[in-house]
Order: structure tokens, then C-alpha cells, then sequence
């Protein structure tokens, strides 16, 4: 079963300034063990996918289904953990308080707690950080910390919106191939929103390229760099070459134009 | 440290000076008078001395006030009547009750406003337009009329059944609640609508309840937004 099917997926916003769409006929599967990066510029639709996928926003028309649920019904089951363009911490809770959060949400018991922050503590390199404060860490370190938050418990799909977006290249190269052995080592689908194309290309099994007005699919390109990757990978013809589709596909959809 | 404590001691030496005068000029004619009664003469020093120890002066002096507040403070026990400490109390502990009461209905106001939009579109107004009562100027009214009402004939008084002591506490502690109810209401309000979209985004990704989105991200934020810790 895939973990995402969407079928002819359309959302308008109705605003007062007119309706904007913004997506239009997507049509998408995203199989278990895959990492799907969502990619194109602003306005074309990315991270609306990703929340309707999240069940933040309704669609309009065409259908999903995540783990053969409604997206509601995916949410209430908690199938997916979510890591939002800012890491979205609670200044007033130490670092594993936020990572216990929603285990406390989900009711867990403390022995329960207690396993899972030593472990999702571990799994993004901040074992000994747990009785810090969010503002005594660096951006890299908070972002690191929000992603052990929405690994706590244990959804198999995690979700994330550019989640390196606001972060210099030098942290965004080191979190990415953390977040490659990541996926490696817990074999959880993820789903990815960037800008970047060498940070697609760089974590994907799966590119989907967007593009805007309206936001729409227009590639899909299965990765074929191997699964271990080193950093200088993407100094290959192989990985220019990935790169190369994705440009072109993000031109095609007129990604480049200018249009006011 | 230094650049801001001489300017102020400078203003209060002034004062002093200014004190020291007023004791002699306010309290010279009683004493000239005395003197010609008495058949003294005077010379102005001593008349300057005189004004400054008078023992029933119009303005007593700078030194006189000091010493009778440390007769008053330290040279009495804290338990009699004399005492200004135990009379401190009296204002402190009505000044608190008041406080508390204040508080505690201004967080229930505030809970009860963000849960209903008719509440908050009805008694929001009136709260940021508190009318500016001179609260203090009709204090004693307010004071004497709960008294009577905390103790007279009536449901409210058979009701609460306080001693007089505890009436009186309660009186004068309305005007404490009355004046920190407001600035709870309202900041406890902005406080509760204060979490970002992302924050309440994240509660929804956990299926959270209302009631946990309250305890866990409203609550926290709101209680540091009113009082900073």
C-alpha cells in the first residue's frame, strides 16, 4: 500500500482578492521506504501539498489518501511526524521537554518517555543537550532538536518543510547527510520541501519537480545515485546529470519566467 | 553608578535644605508669639534651634520625623498597636487578598472571553475602556458600603458569615482587586491568542485536544506574557 496516492488533487484558495489555485491535478504515489523531495519556486504549490498531506489544509478536488486513510484519519492515528520551516520550539521547555512534548500529548508513560528522548536525542547527535534551553543552542542544533521531537513517536512517515531553509550552507550540507543516515537508519518515508536542487537531488530516491500558477507536477525523476552518499557525490556527471532534468523540468513549467 | 546616584542625592539634599527652611518659617510664629508672651528675648539662631525641636511643631523637621519613625518601627513590638510595622500589615494583607481575587477572576474572565466569541465581543470593549474611576478619591465609600453589606441584615452577609475583622479585610481588599482585575483581563487575553500559527499547527499534527493546546502552549505563554517572571 503507498503511504501517499493522490489522484487529480486540486486546492483554490478563495481570497478576497480572487481565487488563487494552488494546486492543480497532482497526481502522486509515495511508496513506503522513499524519500520524496517536493521541489520548485515559490507560489508553486509545495508546501500546501505537504500540508494538505498533513491534513492542515483541505482540497478542493481530486482525492488522497494517506496509509490508505483519509488525510483526517491519518492524523488522528498520528501517522506522520512534521517538521516545520522553523523549528517551532517552546522557549519555556528544555530540550527534551520539547522532544517529550507530544509523547505527553499521545499519553505516553515516563519510562516510555524516558527511552525514546535517549533515543531520538541520539539519532540527531544531541545526546548531552537535553536539559538545555532552546535559546542556549545554534539554528542548526533547534532544527535538529524539532526533528528528534517529530521522530519521538515512532509515525513511519516524516514530513518536512524546508526544514534547512533558514539555516548557512555549511549547516545545511552537514544536516543533510545527517539526515541521510537518519533515513538510513530508521527506514521511515520522508517527504521533503526545498528550493535547492542540490539538496534534492542530494537526499532524494524521488524528485518532484513543481511549478506555479497554477502549482503543478510537471516531473517526476527517480534517483539513481546509489543509497550511501557522500557529500562529493554531487560532483558526479551522475548527480549533474539529475540536476540538469530538474532545471529543465522546473523551465518547462515556466519556473524561471518572470511574471508579476 | 556613580553618574546616576550623584544627581539624585543632589535633589534630595535640596529638598532636605528646602525642609529645614519651611520647619523654621512655618513653625516661627507660635514660637515668636510664646516668646513675647513669656517675656523672652530672642535671637534667631536660637529661635532656628527652637523651630527645629518644637515638640508640637506646624512642620516638624527632617531629623524629628526620622527618629519618630524608627521609635515607631524598631522601638515597638511588632505585635502592638503603636507599631507601624503591624499597621503595614493590615494595608499589606488586604493590598494581597485583593491582589489574589483580582487575578484569579481576571484569569477566569480571560479563559472565559477567548473560549466565547460573544463574551469577547461584548466585554472586551467595555475592559479596554475601563472607565477611568477615581478609584482611590471614592475608596472610603466603596470601603464602608461592602463593610455594611458584608455584615448587615442581608443574604450576602448570612450567606459568607464574616466576623467584623474579616469584613473589614475583604472591604478594603475590593479595591485591590478592582485595580489589578483590568491589566489581568487584558494581558491574560493578548496572552492566550499570543501562540503562532506554527505552534498551533504543531498541536494539530499530534491531535491534540483543546483542552491540552490550553494546558500545554496557551496557558505557559499567557502566564509569562501577564506576569514576566
Amino acid at each position: 500500500m503507498s503511504v501517499v496516492a493522490a489522484n487529480g488533487l486540486g486546492l483554490t484558495f478563495h481570497t478576497g482578492d480572487g481565487d488563487v489555485v494552488a494546486l492543480s491535478d497532482v497526481n502522486l504515489t509515495i511508496e513506503p521506504g522513499e524519500f520524496v523531495s517536493f521541489i520548485g519556486p515559490s507560489g508553486c504549490g509545495k508546501t500546501t501539498l505537504l500540508r494538505v498531506i498533513a491534513d492542515l489544509e483541505q482540497p478542493t478536488s481530486g482525492t488522497i489518501e494517506v496509509n490508505g486513510m483519509t488525510p483526517a484519519a491519518a492524523r488522528k492515528a498520528r501517522s506522520y511526524g512534521y517538521v516545520f520551516q522553523a523549528p517551532a520550539l517552546f522557549p519555556w521547555r528544555t530540550v527534551e521537554k520539547n522532544v517529550a512534548l507530544p509523547l505527553e500529548i499521545m499519553g505516553h508513560d515516563e519510562a516510555q518517555k524516558r527511552e525514546r528522548i535517549a533515543r531520538t536525542m541520539a539519532l540527531v547527535n544531541l545526546t548531552g543537550f537535553e536539559r538545555k534551553f532552546p535559546w542556549q543552542l545554534s539554528g542548526g542544533m533547534q532544527q535538529r532538536v524539532s526533528i528528534a521531537r517529530a521522530l519521538a513517536f515512532d509515525a513511519d512517515l516524516l514530513l518536512m518543510d524546508e526544514p534547512f531553509g533558514a539555516l548557512d550552507e555549511i549547516v545545511r550540507d552537514h544536516l543533510n547527510s545527517e539526515l541521510l543516515k537518519l533515513f538510513a537508519a530508521t527506514k521511515k518515508t520522508i517527504a521533503f520541501v526545498t528550493h535547492s536542487i542540490p539538496e534534492a537531488v542530494y537526499l532524494s530516491t524521488k524528485i518532484v519537480v513543481m511549478s506555479p500558477r497554477p502549482g503543478r507536477v510537471t516531473d517526476i525523476i527517480a534517483s539513481t545515485l546509489p543509497a550511501e552518499r557522500p557529500l562529493d557525490i554531487r560532483e558526479t556527471p551522475e548527480f549533474l546529470a539529475i540536476a540538469h532534468r530538474v532545471r529543465e523540468g522546473l523551465r518547462a513549467g515556466h519556473s524561471y519566467e518572470e511574471t508579476a | 553608578m556613580r553618574s546616576s546616584a550623584v544627581p539624585v542625592l543632589v535633589v534630595v539634599l535640596v529638598l532636605v535644605v528646602i525642609w529645614y527652611i519651611g520647619a523654621v518659617l512655618l513653625n516661627a510664629p507660635v514660637l515668636i508669639d510664646t516668646y513675647t508672651r513669656n517675656n523672652i528675648a530672642w535671637t534667631f539662631p536660637q529661635l532656628v534651634l527652637d523651630a527645629w525641636s518644637q515638640t508640637r511643631p506646624v512642620l516638624p523637621s527632617p531629623h524629628q520625623v526620622l527618629i519618630d519613625l524608627w521609635n515607631s518601627t524598631a522601638g515597638q513590638a511588632i505585635t502592638s498597636k503603636r507599631s507601624l510595622v503591624y499597621h503595614a500589615w493590615v494595608t499589606l494583607s488586604a493590598t494581597l487578598l485583593g491582589f489574589a481575587l483580582g487575578t484569579a477572576l481576571g484569569i477566569v474572565l480571560a479563559v472565559f472571553i477567548v473560549h466565547n466569541w460573544a463574551a469577547d465581543r461584548s466585554l472586551m470593549p467595555w475592559i479596554i475602556a475601563k472607565p477611568d474611576h477615581p478609584i482611590l478619591a471614592i475608596a472610603p465609600m466603596i470601603v464602608i458600603i461592602c463593610y455594611n453589606l458584608l455584615t448587615g441584615q442581608n443574604v450576602l452577609s448570612q450567606a459568607l458569615h464574616l466576623d467584623a475583622d474579616s469584613a473589614r479585610l475583604v472591604s478594603k481588599a475590593l479595591i485591590s482587586t478592582y485595580l489589578s482585575f483590568f491589566p489581568v483581563v487584558v494581558g491574560m487575553v493578548k496572552g492566550f491568542r499570543s501562540p503562532e500559527l506554527i505552534q498551533r499547527d504543531l498541536m494539530r499534527t499530534y491531535d491534540a485536544s483543546s483542552w491540552q493546546v490550553f494546558w500545554t502552549l496557551r496557558w505557559p505563554i499567557a502566564i509569562r506574557t501577564c506576569l514576566p517572571p
